[in-house]
C-alpha cells in the first residue's frame, strides 16, 4: 500500500507548508521540493522493475537494442524535464519553466533522429525505384 | 519508501525555529544577526535538498540511461 504512504506524506507536507509559508516562504518552497524528490525516488525504484521486464521482453523478441535504449532515454529526459519545470513553476518562475520544457523537447527530438533515419531508410527501400 | 521521512519534519522545524529566532532578534533590535540566522538556516536546508537532488539524478541515470 505505497499509495497510502504517498498520500499521507503529501497531506502532512501540505499542512507543514501552510504553517511555514506565512513566516518564511523560502523554507516552504524547499520543503515542497524535498517531498517531491522523495516521492519521485520512491517511484523510480518501482519503475526500474518495469523497465527490467521490458528489457527482458526486448531481448527475447530480438528487437534492435538501439530502439529500446533511445526510448528509455527519452522517457528519462521527459521525467527530469517535467520535474524541473514543476519545481521552477512552484517557485513562481513560469518563464524559466517554459525554457526547461523547451530544452526537453529539443533534446528528445535530437534523440529521436536515429530512429527517424532508420524508418525513412526502410520506407525508401520499400518504395519501388 | 526507502528514505526516512524525518527530514521533512526537520526542514519544517528549522523553518519555524528560524522564523521565531528572526522575530525575537528583530524585537531586540539586532537586525543583522537576524539576517545571518536566516541565511544560515537557509544554507543548511539547501544543503539537505541538494544532497537529495544528487541522489535523485543518480537514480534516474541508473534507471533510464543505462548506467552511463
Amino acid at each position: 500500500m505505497e499509495i497510502i504512504q504517498v498520500v499521507g506524506l503529501g497531506l502532512v507536507t501540505t499542512f507543514l507548508i501552510l504553517v511555514i509559508k506565512e513566516q518564511k516562504p523560502v523554507f516552504a518552497f524547499l520543503l515542497a521540493t524535498f517531498v517531491g524528490i522523495i516521492i519521485f525516488i520512491s517511484l523510480a525504484a518501482k519503475l526500474a522493475e518495469v523497465i527490467g521486464v521490458l528489457q527482458n521482453l526486448a531481448t527475447q523478441a530480438r528487437v534492435n537494442n538501439l530502439f529500446l535504449e533511445t526510448i528509455l532515454k527519452i522517457i528519462g529526459i521527459a521525467y527530469i524535464a517535467e520535474f524541473g519545470a514543476q519545481v521552477t513553476r512552484d517557485a513562481g518562475q513560469g518563464s524559466i519553466a517554459s525554457k526547461i520544457e523547451l530544452a526537453g523537447k529539443v533534446l528528445i527530438m535530437v534523440m529521436a533522429i536515429p530512429i527517424i533515419t532508420v524508418i525513412i531508410e526502410t520506407i525508401v527501400q520499400i518504395l519501388p525505384a | 519508501m526507502p528514505y526516512h521521512l524525518d527530514s521533512v519534519f526537520q526542514i519544517a522545524g528549522i523553518g519555524i525555529i528560524v522564523a521565531m529566532i528572526h522575530t525575537v532578534l528583530k524585537q531586540m533590535g539586532k537586525e543583522d544577526f537576524a539576517h545571518w540566522v536566516t541565511l544560515f538556516g537557509f544554507g543548511v536546508v539547501l544543503f539537505m535538498v541538494a544532497m537529495l537532488i544528487q541522489d535523485l539524478f543518480q537514480t534516474i541515470k541508473n534507471v533510464f540511461l543505462f548506467r552511463t
